[in-house]
């Protein structure tokens, strides 16, 4: 399990990096986005992993009314990464409307707006 | 509390002279001369307190952490300046109402007038020396902001420009200097510092402290070498040449050595820089003055040469040399401000200020001639008039300085004497004479108003003159007292000492200065002669103006050489050190043995061979194949939201399957505008050797980050999370305190809330942004026409509207189906929301489930459709989600609880039964309604895009009319 996930992150931020290194808008916004996942899930995994433990503190599932905090997931990178999801969709949106004016301004869609000379 | 006034009142009337409108001239004066009136009445009040030799204190604290409190103090001296100040800023005002021309903008003018009044009070009167340089550096931004007033003017830009480099790089010195000097002292508080000038003259930081100080007040008031600002800045109207450039901005500097006089003065080599620097300026100043042509030039050459005679005094060191420095500051202001103003009213009424032009203008201007002509005579020294008695001080203070065998001193100061009289001359010259026939106007008298100001000036140059000890002697033996204290000599401020030999080179001077103008009329033909003799070689300006071009030329060139413009070698450098820095901080890991894996899940690793093999399709097609590389992504995306409900996070997977949805219809609104790209291979074409070189490098590059990645990743998975961390508080507390068992969601609405708000700020921003860009998109001109395949004609929708594609096109099933699902999809979003608290949802998700409910419309039946349909405006979304959640932060203020506290009420409804209602409700609420503003916001201006009419880049051809909308 632990290593599945390692391994599937380092695949997803590999392809990202790769990708972001490329001379296209587009190819650099496809890279943004499979490294905000492997980012995501690199955050999201700080808490460790846990199976159907998820971080509801239900009345029903109480001892005397106390929380047992061992028998729940870690809430706080759950929320962290939640956070980073919406952010990210927004700062995808700005990069994308940046991007098509920038082609629309430059007529090409190279990163740097003009060609290379090579 | 009437000091704080004394720098308060001039600000809030800066503030609101800059709100009247552009032509009340008449408005703006009475402001302005009422502060100024205001002010003078304060301090006159004030002088009770000041005479008897203590200083009225004002103290509120500041930065009590680092010791800093805001102090004012006002004594003798700062009495005796801030009087100057407010007394020719009153004058300054009522000249300033008849000189500047109704064309002129006045409210920029007189705002920017009384800041500087206000920054220069606070220079006099500031008992902290850290607090003086504030003001100090205010002063040199209002300066800056007055020469340049009239901007439209190349010389005004300049000149501004070089005051403020000049200025304010002494003011960076000046700091400096008193970081040094507070650490010394240790105080920054003037008494401190006044009282310990022994412990300071011994200090081993005695010579850069005073170094740094003296290199602030020698700039500040145009000391040698760095007196060539002065001249420049005479392209600033003439009333703020009046006022600033002579009587007041400029004396900043001499005020500041005469303010540190206790505590630094006293050694050789306080004389040698100070009194060297003077002795300097004051000769090239005097010198230089006789050869302008400019009124104003001359004027400035004038007051830099007094601005020196004063700073030797200050040098010379002894209590009487201060004695005659402040009293000449005072003399200088009076005579040089009513000349200023004189050259004021000659440029004003004749159109020029030339001296080569202007010619008998005692005929035209009778009054203002005899007013400019007894200025002139103070300034040369004239006995009787206020500017010979503190010339004679200086006199024999230089006779005293060198004694009986060192006549060097003297000889200097006769000289610059001699230079004084023959520049007074050359600028009373424009009086006499037959009336010049060439001037631009034809000169009359000035409005009597604004005479009033230069006679009054030129009357208080005579009373002084006349009757100094009845006039002047009790106010400058207070500020005599407040700098010397029990040093203060025994002085006589007589007119008539008997025959000494001041006196006599009073008189050398006098004669020696009428001789040496009528052989410089007679044998150099002054008139015609363009440049200094002797001196025209050192220019400050060309070496000022030369030092800055090689400054900026030597950043270009770093420039060039350091950095790049292109966006590939940052991002290559980003990324290597995203690999290499953490591997060379930190020892290597230690990858535990692969047994402590737990347990594995066929499934789980069959779902994410599926998740990578997307992300590495992706990576392949993202260049030709947009829209594949596109899904795989989405496909990326759906594995990690399943992992995320697999891993126990369901508020996380929730949130990212309609993020994945959202950005996944924003790329495709967008793909459209991109440029067709076909594939080398299809064409036959071969990728160059370099290209191979640069794809194994950044391939090389993307395999070590991706290793990098995964090592790191399994070396966290497999070490147990260390106890004690903070979760378990929110763990433990959500229930009870925040009343709701999702902690993710109490974690986000309630406990790092104010996180939450920064979160929907940014997303409000953000998507006000992205419609703000958009409105100014242009594209490219081969992305206008609609695209080949909506224009197939062989495809029976090609020729139907959106509307007629989902009446009865192939949209029509669908249509049916979605609009049926639209209600449902919002009362999931209703689900989602309400629940949040409890159990997965909340705003977030909602918001975006509602957003997705809108666009499928959209998508469905096109954006004509809906938007006659449907009312939505996302702006009013995103402004009544922020104010929601902004209130329910205030509401907790009203409770006297920080901001952002929550309460649960329970309220008991009829049919519903009782409900718990915490205010995060209403905060989640303001969530939900910016995610769906902003997501409609973004998504709906991009899909606009395609509807409007498009205004094409200059030169490029128009699209083939097809008359047909496209969706």
């Amino acid at each position: 399990m632990e290593a599945v996930i390692a391994i599937s992150i380092g695949v997803l931020f590999g392809s990202g990096v790769w990708l972001v290194l490329r001379p296209r808008t587009f190819q650099v916004i496809t890279g943004l986005l499979l490294i905000s996942y492997a980012v995501n899930l690199f955050i999201f995994i700080m808490g460790r992993l846990w199976l159907d433990r998820p971080p509801l503190t239900l009345e029903d599932g109480l001892v005397d009314g106390l929380v047992d905090a061992g028998l729940y997931a870690d809430p706080l990178p759950q929320a962290l990464v939640l956070t980073a999801i919406v952010i990210g969709f927004a700062t995808t949106a700005l990069y994308l409307v940046v991007m098509i004016g920038s082609r629309g301004l430059t007529g090409t869609d190279h990163v740097d707006g003009k060609e290379s000379s090579k | 509390m009437l000091l704080l006034s004394l720098i308060l009142v001039p600000f809030v009337g800066s503030a609101i002279a800059a709100l009247m409108p552009a032509n009340a001239r008449n408005r703006e004066a009475w402001l302005a001369g009422g502060v100024a009136l205001f002010g003078l009445l304060t301090t006159l009040f004030l002088y009770a307190q000041t005479g008897s030799g203590e200083a009225v204190r004002f103290h509120a604290t500041w930065l009590p952490g680092y010791g800093l409190d805001f102090m004012l103090r006002m004594d003798g001296l700062a009495w005796l300046f801030a009087m100057l100040i407010l007394g020719i800023g009153l004058l300054v005002v009522i000249y300033a109402r008849y000189y500047m021309s109704p064309a002129d903008p006045v409210p920029r003018f007189f705002s920017f007038l009384l800041a500087f009044m206000g920054s220069m009070l606070g220079v006099v009167l500031s008992g902290n020396l850290i607090q003086l340089v504030i003001f100090w550096e205010l002063t040199s931004v209002t300066s800056f902001l007055l020469i340049g007033y009239w901007h439209h003017r190349a010389d005004a830009r300049r000149g501004a420009r070089m005051a403020f480099t000049v200025t304010a790089t002494g003011g960076l010195c000046l700091l400096v200097g008193v970081l040094l000097l507070g650490h010394i002292a240790g105080s920054y508080s003037l008494d401190v510092v006044l009282a310990s000038g022994d412990v300071v003259r011994e200090h081993p930081w005695y010579l850069p402290t005073l170094v740094l100080i003296a290199l602030g007040a020698l700039t500040k008031s145009a000391q040698f070498p760095f007196h060539f600002w002065l001249p420049h800045a005479m392209a600033a109207p003439t009333p703020v040449s009046a006022f600033l450039h002579s009587a007041t901005m400029v004396k900043a500097g001499v005020f500041l050595l005469m303010r540190l006089w206790p505590t630094l003065s006293g050694t050789p080599e306080w004389t040698w820089i100070i009194a060297g620097a003077g002795l300097c300026t004051l000769l090239i100043g005097a010198f230089v003055a006789i050869f302008q042509h400019d009124l104003k030039g001359l004027l400035a050459y004038s007051t830099i040469s007094h601005l020196g005679l004063i700073t030797v005094l200050l040098g010379i060191g002894s209590p009487l040399a201060v004695v005659a420095a402040i009293f000449h500051t005072l003399n200088h202001a009076t005579f040089k401000a009513s000349l200023f103003m004189a050259a004021g009213i000659i440029d004003h009424e004749s159109g020029t200020r030339d001296m080569r032009k202007l010619r008998g203008l005692y005929r035209a201007l009778p009054y203002t001639a005899t007013l400019a002509i007894v200025a002139s005579a103070a300034m040369a020294g004239v006995p009787l008039l206020n500017g010979f008695l503190s010339k004679e001080m200086f006199f024999a203070e230089t006779l005293l300085v060198g004694g009986p065998e060192n006549w060097g001193m003297s000889l200097a100061a006769i000289l610059m004497g001699i230079f004084s009289v023959a520049y007074s001359l050359r600028f009373i010259h424009v009086f006499f004479g037959p009336l010049a026939a060439d001037l631009p106007k034809a000169p009359h008298e000035p409005p009597r108003w604004m005479r009033f100001p230069v006679e009054f000036l030129v009357l208080c140059c005579l009373v002084v003159g006349v009757a100094p000890g009845w006039s002047v002697g009790r106010l400058l033996n207070n500020a005599v007292l407040s700098v010397l204290g029990a040093q203060a000599p025994e002085y006589d401020l007589a007119v008539w000492h008997g025959f000494n030999l001041p006196l006599l080179m009073s008189v050398l001077a006098l004669v020696g200065g009428v001789t040496f103008y009528t052989l410089l009329r007679r044998r150099y033909d002054l008139i015609h002669s363009d440049r200094v003799p002797l001196l025209h070689r050192f220019n400050g300006k060309e070496a000022y103006e030369s030092t800055m071009l090689r400054l900026t030329s030597t950043a270009a060139s770093l420039e060039t050489l350091l950095s790049t413009r292109r966006l590939q070698p940052q991002l290559v450098l980003m990324m290597v050190l995203l690999v290499a820095v953490p591997l060379l901080l930190v020892r290597p890991l230690s990858l535990l043995a692969f047994s402590s894996g737990g347990e594995f899940s066929p499934l789980f690793a069959g779902l994410w061979v599926i998740g990578c093999a997307c992300a590495i399709g992706a990576a392949w097609q993202a260049k030709y194949h947009r829209l594949a590389a596109l899904s795989l992504v989405g496909g990326t995306g759906i594995v990690t939201s399943m992992t995320f409900l697999w891993l126990s996070a369901p508020d996380l997977a929730l949130t990212q399957l309609m993020v994945e949805t959202v950005t996944t219809v924003l790329i495709l609104l967008g793909l459209r505008w991109l440029p067709a790209r076909i594939a080398p291979r299809e064409l036959n074409l071969r990728a160059p050797r370099s290209a191979w070189v640069r794809r194994s490098r950044d391939m090389a590059i993307a395999v070590s980050a991706g290793l990098g990645m995964s090592a790191l990743s399994y070396a966290v998975l497999v070490r147990p999370a260390s106890p004690g961390g903070i979760s378990d508080f929110f763990l433990t507390r959500a229930l009870s305190e925040g009343g709701g068992s999702n902690v993710v969601n109490v974690l986000l609405v309630d406990f790092r809330s104010f996180d939450t708000l920064g979160e929907i700020a940014v997303l409000a921003i953000v998507a006000l942004t992205v419609y703000a860009l958009l409105r100014r998109f242009r594209p490219a001109p081969e992305s206008v026409p609609i695209p080949a395949q909506q224009a197939n004609s062989v495809d029976p929708a090609a020729g139907q509207t959106p509307a007629q594609q989902v009446e009865s096109g192939y949209l029509q099933v669908p249509s049916v189906y979605l609009r049926l699902l639209f209600p449902i999809m919002l009362v999931i979003a209703a689900y989602f929301f309400l629940r949040g608290h409890n159990l997965p949802g909340g705003g977030f998700v909602a918001g975006l489930t509602f957003a997705v409910a809108i666009i499928v419309q959209y998508m469905l039946a096109g954006t004509a459709w809906v938007e006659t349909h449907l009312r939505l405006q996302s702006n009013r979304w995103i402004a009544f989600g922020l104010i929601a959640a902004c209130a329910t932060g205030l509401g907790a203020w009203a409770f006297g609880h920080p901001f952002l506290t929550s309460h649960t009420a329970h309220v008991t409804l009829p049919l519903v039964g009782e409900i718990h209602l915490p205010s995060a409700f209403v905060f989640d609420l303001g969530v939900f309604a910016v995610v769906v503003g902003a997501t409609i916001l973004i998504l709906v201006a991009l899909a606009h895009q395609s509807v409007r009419s498009h205004r094409l880049p200059a030169g490029s051809v128009p699209p083939r009319a097809t008359g047909k909308e496209i969706k």
